[in-house]
């Protein structure tokens, strides 16, 4: 009886609803159980950190790995865990992109310190400490990791080999791709684990796209009513779901709001936020000067709203001018 | 001096990471222990600049196993920043959602997270210290249902909510969905299921963990007991309340301290920073900071299913509130200081939101129409807080006129316990550490001592060989690993 | 900052060190201008790479992302006044599209001087000069934006293995 093939689950800066999405499996964990053997998944095992580095290179087949990388202690993890295994899937939004983990690099390392250790309005902090990453008290030395000045996705620390994108990737797609790896059925390496199309396409709000688009003012959904059965995009609400892809089967949609872009772009785009601000501007309808500024100006936030998953995978990744020892 | 150091690493149900490292002095007892959180995502800087709006998908972000306590949080605070009230459905449509989180997400717990510890036992081989034992122990049919269950309330807060991992239905003066009444008489079932369900985990709890002699000594030992203040939210009769109320707090004696609404929380939250661990510890600023200590002068509070029956004066519901008055009679009256207590609080607490969620599926208000009231005033200060299932948890907005964030200050639940869990860790370590020896049994009842809590990340472990993996490594002087014991 | 544009001491740019900035012209308008320019023997700054496009409105922001992700100093698009497209709408569309990406370029640290979009005629090669020069002028005196090298410093942090939490392997006990 040939040995199950073995799996591993592991979490960088993460949410852990990517660990949820898994259990949503619910009756479903039981078949991927019976089909492999989950050798690492601290959430949950008896297996240690040295017991994978014990391992032989490259006897893992398959690593999922979600969150961010944001510290010294998940980068060395996450090296480790490609060490040992045959292929790295990218688990989720913040794998995948950065996910909402990585606005953070529109601001320096220092300043989320700062707040969070010193200007916070309930931190009281006198004495202006800070979490150190060796701490000697008594002869006694405690340990941190240290965090990254930048927030990083997993390629861009190890090679991946797959992509299951969202935040979090459906149960559905899960179990799509574990079902592909294990019977062989494996795509091109570098594949991102869901349809290869914008989302407009499985939208039950289809058919009242229109062929044109003209914006003469966009709407926040705080303040604005929503039509439960239109197109958000043709109302004016800011649906990113023109410029990500599909997959997920329009669930935010069908909780009344727009599309926020979890899922990423589709492999034609290399920047998903410049993707989607180009094409609703080329649809707006003022071409003066002052009135194309009106219009945009009903745009609150360019970056949280186009790059809010994926800042660390965008063209320009992170904020600039940022000080050397931030 | 030698001195020994023992290392666990990771722990894990926590948010993100922690470690413990325990210092031994040359006796081989345990000097100090420190519990570590090692890591910090700053989400209340990147929320600069975010529209309001956005803040409760942005910051369901912080916990993918309790974004709708997030999500609740960041639209009461939506709805004080606008000072719009939301219509009565759509307050009971986002009770309703919120309820039922709260009884999937206690179910989660008790069942597959620190339930294993009692129902299959705290010394019990550690392959069956899991979801596996649990099943063993209360059948295949109950496993099976435990599972259902959580996934038919999962579906009640996606029909709402688009997802359940980060759901999108809050807005300031209301939600975005309504509930269609064809889809009712689903939703009663449902309700009626749960309060069935919810008796029925209180009944195992105490088949298992009460009728035990030795599990009622566990709870009660002074290991895991701490005499600390207790908040939690309560409503204007002063009975315990997830989404809406005033936050109460109790001394160790029981008597009231502080009733206030949330927009006051500054005056009684205070935040303290050690050099050891990312997390800040929470204490009540008036007191000032006494150190990790108990007792009548300290200023540590705790919070979450514990803390709420201390500081409440009753359940909101019928069968909740008799379970309470059961407990209390058991354990020697309010306020109970015995850590492992919360595993029991915590079943009454699904048995007040499993009764609630029949309340309100069953008020003929749940299927009006008119959902939100959309808000006019200018933005420029908002503080919301809900009952996570974790403990109190509190966002704070501060916008420009457009409704951009300016400042964001968030005190997420679990910090109400990092103080008392520290205090945990080491009192069960000192207590348990002796000689140096520190076997597989002594690093399970440990872990219990913070397990209790259900800290911000308990994530799923199913049908595994589920615990958690620990190393312990005993150094001598020169950093040379003498032994090492591993699980 | 290590960038071979710099002085390893002190950060600042060599003395010597030139902007380098790409620029989108329109085929029909701008590009015409600039042909101008050089058969007018007009001198201008050097530091411009021209791409010639159709359209202003062929200017996918991806674009101008890109140039500054793999080291342009600056960039510069250049299209027909309104009214004198030759697609009729292509301009409208890049200067919408401009105006929204000004403000991400601005939301993340890259100064306003660095990007530029200007309408220029086919006869008007004397101000494709003049914008060059003053470009150029500006773009020196902000010094490189260098992203390659500042994502190189970046990862330096990345270098380090050693585990500084967690535990070493070791040879079981006994």
């Amino acid at each position: 009886m040939p040995d199950k093939p073995k799996v591993a689950f592991y979490w960088c800066a993460s949410c852990g609803g990517c660990e949820e999405s898994v259990v949503d499996l619910a009756e479903g964990i039981l078949g991927v159980v019976d089909a492999v053997d989950i050798i690492f998944w601290p959430v949950a095992m008896d297996f240690k950190r040295s017991d994978v580095e014990a391992m032989a290179d490259g006897s893992i087949l398959v690593s999922m790995i979600n969150g961010a990388i944001r510290s010294t202690e998940q980068e060395e993890m996450v090296r480790m865990l490609r060490r040992k295994s045959q292929l790295v899937i990218a688990y989720g939004a913040c794998a995948h992109l950065g996910g909402i983990p990585s606005l953070a690099n529109q601001f320096d390392r220092a300043q989320i310190l700062k707040f969070v250790y010193e200007e916070s309005p309930s931190t009281q902090n006198a004495q202006k400490v800070y979490p150190t990453t060796k701490y000697q008290d008594n002869g006694r030395t405690a340990t941190l990791p240290e965090l990254h000045r930048l927030v990083r996705t997993l390629d861009q620390v190890i090679p991946v080999d797959y992509y299951l994108p969202g935040c979090p990737p459906t149960p559905k797609l899960l179990q799509q791709a574990l079902t592909a790896l294990l019977t062989g059925a494996a795509p091109p390496k570098g594949t991102v684990l869901a349809p290869d199309i914008a989302l407009c396409e499985e939208c039950p709000r289809k058919d009242t796209k229109p062929a044109d688009l003209s914006f003469t003012t966009f709407k926040r959904p705080h303040s604005s009513e929503m039509d439960p059965e239109k197109c958000l995009l043709a109302q004016g609400f800011l649906c990113m779901g023109a410029a990500t892809r599909g997959g997920c089967e329009a669930l935010c949609i069908q909780g009344n709001m727009p599309c926020s872009g979890c899922f990423g772009p589709t492999s034609r785009i290399k920047d998903q936020g410049a993707k989607f601000f180009s094409s609703i501007c080329s649809n707006v309808a003022a071409t003066a000067e002052k009135e194309i500024e009106a219009t945009l100006a009903t745009i609150p936030d360019p970056v949280g709203t186009f790059y809010r998953y994926g800042l660390a995978a965008s063209l320009l990744r992170a904020r600039m001018g940022r000080q050397a020892e931030a | 001096m030698q001195t020994r150091t023992i290392t666990i690493d990771p722990i894990t149900r926590l948010e993100g990471h922690g470690k413990i490292d325990i210092f031994l002095d040359d006796k081989g007892e345990v000097e100090r222990a420190y519990f570590q959180v090692p890591e910090l995502r700053g989400f209340e800087t990147f929320s600069i600049g975010r529209p309001a709006e956005d803040m409760p998908q942005i910051t369901s972000r912080i916990c993918g196993v309790c974004p709708t306590a997030h999500h609740m949080a960041g639209t009461r605070a939506l709805d004080d920043l606008y000072k719009v009230e939301a219509p009565p459905t759509g307050k009971k449509i986002r009770e309703l959602v919120y309820n039922t989180f709260m009884l999937e997400d206690h179910a989660l717990h008790v069942y597959i997270l620190g339930g294993p510890d009692f129902i299959v036992g705290p010394t019990a081989p550690k392959a069956l210290r899991n979801v596996v034992g649990v099943i063993q122990k209360v059948g295949v049919d109950v496993g099976k249902k435990v599972i259902s269950m959580r996934r038919r309330l999962r579906d009640l807060i996606s029909y709402f909510g688009g997802k359940v991992i980060h759901p999108v239905l809050g807005l300031p003066g209301g939600v975005s969905k309504g509930l269609n009444p064809d889809d009712l008489p689903g939703f009663k079932q449902l309700a009626e299921d749960g309060v069935e369900f919810a008796k029925f985990t209180l009944q195992v709890f105490k088949d298992i963990v009460l009728k035990n002699p030795e599990y009622v000594k566990l709870v009660t030992s002074d290991t895991y007991t701490h005499k600390t203040y207790y908040m939690g939210l309560v409503d204007e009769n002063n009975r315990v309340s997830f989404y809406d109320g005033k936050i109460r707090v109790v001394d160790p004696s029981g008597k009231e301290y502080a009733k206030f609404p949330a927009q006051k929380y500054l005056d009684y939250v205070g935040e303290h920073v050690e050099p050891w661990s990312y997390v800040k510890f929470c204490y009540l600023k008036p007191l000032g900071w006494k150190g990790f200590s108990d007792g009548p002068d300290t200023s540590v509070y705790s919070v979450a299913p514990l803390a709420r029956l201390n500081a409440a004066d009753a359940m909101a519901t019928p069968e909740a509130q008799k379970a309470r008055e059961e407990y209390f009679a058991t354990l020697g009256g309010r306020p109970v200081h015995f850590t492992l207590a919360n595993h029991w609080a915590r079943v009454i607490e699904m048995l007040q939101a499993a009764e609630r969620m029949r309340e309100l599926v069953n008020d003929p208000e749940i299927t009006g129409k008119n959902i939100r009231t959309i808000p006019t005033a200018t933005p420029t200060v908002g503080i919301g807080v809900v009952e996570a299932p974790r403990g109190t948890l509190f966002h704070h907005y501060e916008t420009d006129e457009k409704g951009l964030i300016k400042k964001a200050n968030l005190i997420v639940a679990t910090q109400g316990n990092s103080a008392r869990m520290a205090m945990g860790v080491e009192k069960s370590a000192k207590g348990l550490i002796h000689q140096g020896k520190a076997d597989d049994g002594i690093l399970n009842m440990i872990e219990m001592a913070f397990r209790a809590y259900d800290p911000c990340h308990g994530c799923a472990t199913h049908s595994l060989p589920g615990e958690m993996p620990l190393i312990v490594s005993i150094r001598d002087t020169s950093g040379k690993i003498v032994q090492e014991i591993r699980r | 900052m290590s960038s071979p544009t710099t002085q390893p001491s002190n950060g600042k740019p060599r003395a010597d060190w030139e902007p380098r900035i790409v620029a989108f012209f329109c085929n029909w308008c701008t590009y015409t201008a600039a042909d101008l320019a050089g058969v007018s023997r007009m001198k201008h700054a050097s530091n411009v790479r021209i791409i010639r496009v159709m359209c202003s409105g062929r200017v996918d922001p991806q674009f101008v992302l890109e140039a500054f992700a793999k080291g342009a100093d600056g960039v510069l698009i250049g299209g027909c006044h309104f009214g004198d497209c030759h697609y009729s709408e292509g301009n409208y569309k890049a200067a919408r599209r401009i105006r929204m990406l000004r403000r991400v370029l601005a939301d993340m640290g890259i100064e306003a001087d660095r990007f530029r979009l200007e309408w220029i005629s086919a006869s008007e090669g004397e101000k494709v000069k003049l914008v060059i020069n003053d470009m150029a002028e500006k773009v020196k005196a902000l010094g490189p934006l260098g992203m390659p090298g500042q994502f190189k410093d970046f990862d330096q942090e990345m270098e380090h293995l050693e585990a500084e939490a967690g535990v070493k392997e070791v040879a079981h006990a006994g």
